[in-house]
């Protein structure tokens, strides 16, 4: 019996999503299974009708509030820096710094230690914990910024120009597209920090998921509901909603709204400019590009798999640093709205 | 530059023109002389620091990265100076960003090698939007979608005043046009340009719409031809001669056959033409003329230039706009008679009693150039602008055409929730013998707000496939389509492509099979 045997060989992707073979479990399945370790609670991470599910207990919270009975049968929630042994693997997760309750998962086996990031970044946010690197052999990366030209501008400046454009807009509603999960909270807290403390205006959709924050302890000050409120009343306010009702018939009932996108995305003119953005914000819940290089150096891993995103450029970096890089092709990742 | 920055990089993605029209006015109250001076001049393409960048962007970036990143990043941006922007270290200077004046002024002079040191520096005290920015000024073509009437119509609402005093103030000034912002202040008087040889804002037409006709008095006005060439001014003070065009552009370097003529001390009001043998040759031949900043011999022979005038505003030194337009007539033809100039002719009254009268020569003549009508009030002033009442252009029917919606695309602003760009087809006979539709054209105005929403809800209620922002529907609904002319385009699928294509009408009542074939398109094609 070897006594380390490449990690290769017993964690790997196949058509459900990446496999633990010593833990019997996937890492963020795409597809319903026995057992689930789930990272955090975007829907292209977390997907309903799992049997076993292990996340953190803000996670298992968040699949609750948006799979009610098809969260999974058996939900189990694990705190950060918790050992747990499944099958003949050791898990742990770490914060990812990503959303509330995101976590990077630790797994060790045959005295291997692998860490699956999940989604992450490394910047503060008031919403969540903040990234904690671990030392590892292998460090499975995401890459949703890929490219050295994603950089995101410091979250305050991004603030202050929306901020800006609602007093020289008085007359106009400032509809802001944002992820229902993680970035909509974020986005208002961050915009209490910078003192704005009127009423914000949701789109019911996202009503829900603000409730369990508020509930869970995160503060967001006073929310109201964009529907049912009077179009010359909307005038000079901030109003939040999913990327796609901006251009939807939902975004008629305010008036002459400026368009506002929050997304590393919005880093790129023409990104910007396809969506129809007319105030485009570089705040993301994603690593940008300085982030992901620095976290690839902070594990101190020889070998780095590279998940979604732009893979070719962080795995063409990774090798000039003299590293093993590699893509992993896992399939079922959404990254066009963050 | 911080501040020009951030304007410029809201422009870019501000569709409306009132929403421009704030951005632009609110950083020129805000700004400092002379950097809003600069930035005005730089809005209106008055500030020409074109460099040659491109290369020397490249190699200030080589040292920066590595090439196969580059490679990667620029395919992934589309643009090189966009993508040097986003690429280059952050915080590697430790200063003040430059001011928008400090780059006017060390660029002032400085050879190719000066340039590179000076951009690698700011590059490192700029941030991603500074770097672009700087490269828009530096590689010419703000392309913000800002005219440069626009711009200035921002800075008359600084101070206040009407559009056409800054237009009229305008050549007469130069950047960073503290004069002028000490006026829109309240600081200063209005600055005394004398009599220079500067452009004067052109008086312009309104369409003629349906029911115009019957509420003015055929006694009130005189009709001559709309000439299809170009609008000038020629201003004339012995020597000194200046051809601007209709936006104020000094276009003499193209036409040194005008502006080396003798014409006294004048300015006058025309349109530009290419002349042969006293007729006028077909608009492409002017085209061959505009937009050079040189002429060669043989342009001058094949090509030749000439005025047709049509009113006059300044005759030696006594300005007239004030005068009605019967009596400025008097004093064109006046002048024309004593200086007896070459190149040169007068439009012509066309003489009519009453209105269908007019239009009845209208449809008998076969003369060439002539692009419609223009109804001029007798009485009217010379005023800047587009004043209401006084002056009509009365342009030939359009051409129309049944067409058949084919697909329909989100607008932008306003619009960005509606499908309001409609792409339509015209039937031909496919490969197997069965009709098919053929794209003939894209339209995206012609209907009311209301009509709007109704086109809106039938492409989301006949979708049958999407594109991005793009929707193909269902061949079931009639547009009839209105357009000024069409002609044979490789680059279209149909082989035509019409000129200003719009919605006349919306047939929800008639069957798409009986919309119109591509041949029928094709019949009406010129000559």
């Amino acid at each position: 019996m070897a006594s380390s045997s490449r990690p290769e060989t017993w964690l790997y992707p196949d058509a459900r999503g990446l496999y633990c073979a010593p833990g019997g479990f996937y890492v963020d399945p795409h597809r319903a299974v026995d057992r689930a370790v789930v990272t955090h609670g975007h829907g292209d991470h977390a997907r309903p009708g799992n049997r076993a599910v292990l996340a953190t207990p803000e996670t298992i919270e968040i699949m609750k509030v948006r799979y009610g009975g098809e969260a999974g049968r058996e939900l189990q929630a694990l705190g950060y820096g918790e050992d747990i042994k499944i099958g003949d693997a050791t898990v742990r997760f770490a914060p990812a710094g990503h959303i509330l309750g995101s976590a990077q998962v630790v797994i060790e086996y045959d005295g291997r230690r692998v860490v699956a990031s999940g989604d992450y970044k490394r910047r503060r946010d008031p919403t969540c914990r903040g990234f904690e690197p671990v030392t590892c052999d292998v460090f499975i990366t995401e890459a949703t910024f890929g490219l050295p030209v994603f950089r995101h501008e410091p979250d305050e400046s991004e603030i202050a120009k929306l901020l800006v454009s609602v007093t020289a807009f008085p007359e106009r509603a400032h509809l802001v597209g944002v992820y229902g999960l993680g970035k909509c909270q974020r986005l208002i807290c961050l915009l209490r920090e910078a003192g704005y403390d009127r009423p914000i205006y949701l789109h019911g959709a996202l009503q829900n998921l603000c409730d369990l924050y508020q509930s869970l302890g995160i503060g967001l000050g006073a929310l109201e509901p964009a529907t049912g409120t009077n179009k010359k009343q909307m005038e000079g306010e901030i109003v939040m909603a999913p990327p796609g009702a901006l251009r939807e018939r939902w975004s008629r009932r305010l008036p002459d709204p400026v368009s506002v996108f929050a997304s590393g995305w919005m880093r790129v003119r023409q990104r910007a400019r396809q969506r129809g953005i007319e105030l485009p914000l570089v705040i993301s819940d994603h690593a940008d590009w300085d982030e992901l290089t620095r976290t690839i150096d902070d594990t101190q891993a020889p070998e780095i798999w590279v998940t979604h995103g732009r893979e070719d450029a962080l795995v063409h970096h990774i090798g000039l640093q003299g590293r093993i890089g590699r893509a992993l092709a896992l399939i079922g990742r959404e990254d066009e709205d963050d | 530059m911080r501040a020009f920055a951030a304007l410029l990089d809201r422009l870019a993605f501000t569709p409306s023109r009132n929403g421009k029209l704030k951005l632009i006015e609110d950083y020129l109250r805000e700004a400092p002389d002379p950097d809003r001076g600069w930035a005005l001049a730089a809005l209106t393409d008055g500030l020409d620091l074109r460099l040659q960048a491109r290369k020397l962007i490249g190699e200030l970036m080589a040292p920066r990265i590595d090439p196969e990143l580059f490679r990667m990043s620029r395919d992934y941006v589309g643009d090189t100076a966009e993508t040097v922007a986003l690429l280059w270290p952050e915080g590697a200077g430790d200063a003040p960003a430059p001011t928008l004046s400090e780059i006017v002024a060390a660029l002032d002079g400085a050879d190719t090698k000066e340039v590179g040191h000076l951009l690698e520096a700011w590059f490192d005290l700029l941030d991603a939007t500074g770097r672009w920015a700087l490269l828009k000024l530096l590689t010419g073509g703000l392309r913000v979608g800002v005219s440069g009437r626009l711009a200035k119509t921002a800075a008359s609402r600084v101070g206040g005043v009407d559009p056409g005093e800054i237009e009229e103030l305008w050549f007469g000034l130069a950047p960073p046009y503290r004069e002028l912002f000490a006026w829109l202040d309240g600081k200063a008087p209005k600055p005394d340009i004398g009599d220079r040889a500067v452009f004067r804002p052109l008086m312009l037409a309104h369409p003629l719409e349906d029911g115009d006709l019957g509420k003015l008095d055929p006694l009130e006005f005189s009709a001559e031809w709309k000439w299809d060439g170009i609008r000038v001014q020629l201003v004339a003070k012995g020597e000194e001669v200046r051809l601007f065009s209709r936006t104020g552009d000094d276009i003499a370097g193209a036409f040194p056959d005008i502006v080396s003529e003798t014409w006294g001390q004048v300015v006058l009001d025309g349109e530009l033409l290419v002349m042969r043998g006293g007729a006028i040759a077909p608009f492409n031949d002017l085209q061959q003329r505009l937009n050079r900043k040189t002429v060669s011999k043989k342009m001058l022979k094949d090509y030749p230039a000439h005025i047709r005038f049509y009113d006059m505003l300044i005759d030696d030194g006594d300005d007239l706009r004030e005068q009605p337009l019967a009596e400025r007539r008097r004093r064109l033809v006046q002048w024309f008679d004593a200086q007896a100039p070459n190149r040169a002719d007068l439009s012509e009254p066309v003489p009519f009693e009453a209105f269908d009268a007019l239009e009845a020569v209208w449809a008998g003549t076969r003369e060439n150039g002539i692009e419609g009508l223009m109804l001029k009030r007798d009485a009217s002033p010379y005023l800047a602008g587009r004043p209401k009442g006084h002056w009509f252009k009365w342009k030939r029917a359009p051409l129309t055409l049944d067409t058949v919606l084919m697909y329909a695309q989100r607008g932008s602003g306003k619009r960005s929730s509606y499908y309001s760009d409609y792409t339509f087809g015209a039937w031909r006979e496919g490969e197997d013998g069965g009709a098919e539709l053929v794209p003939v054209g894209k339209a995206y105005f012609g209907f009311t707000d209301e009509e709007l929403r109704e086109l809106d809800r039938w492409v989301r209620n006949n979708t049958v496939e999407r594109y991005g922002p793009v929707r193909a529907v269902k061949p079931a609904l009639v547009l009839e389509v209105a357009f000024d002319s069409v002609h044979r385009s490789t680059r279209h699928k149909s082989g035509v492509a019409m000129r200003f294509p719009r919605i006349h009408r919306i047939r929800w009542d008639k069957p798409p099979e009986e919309a119109d074939r591509l041949e029928e398109l094709i019949s009406l094609i010129d000559g």
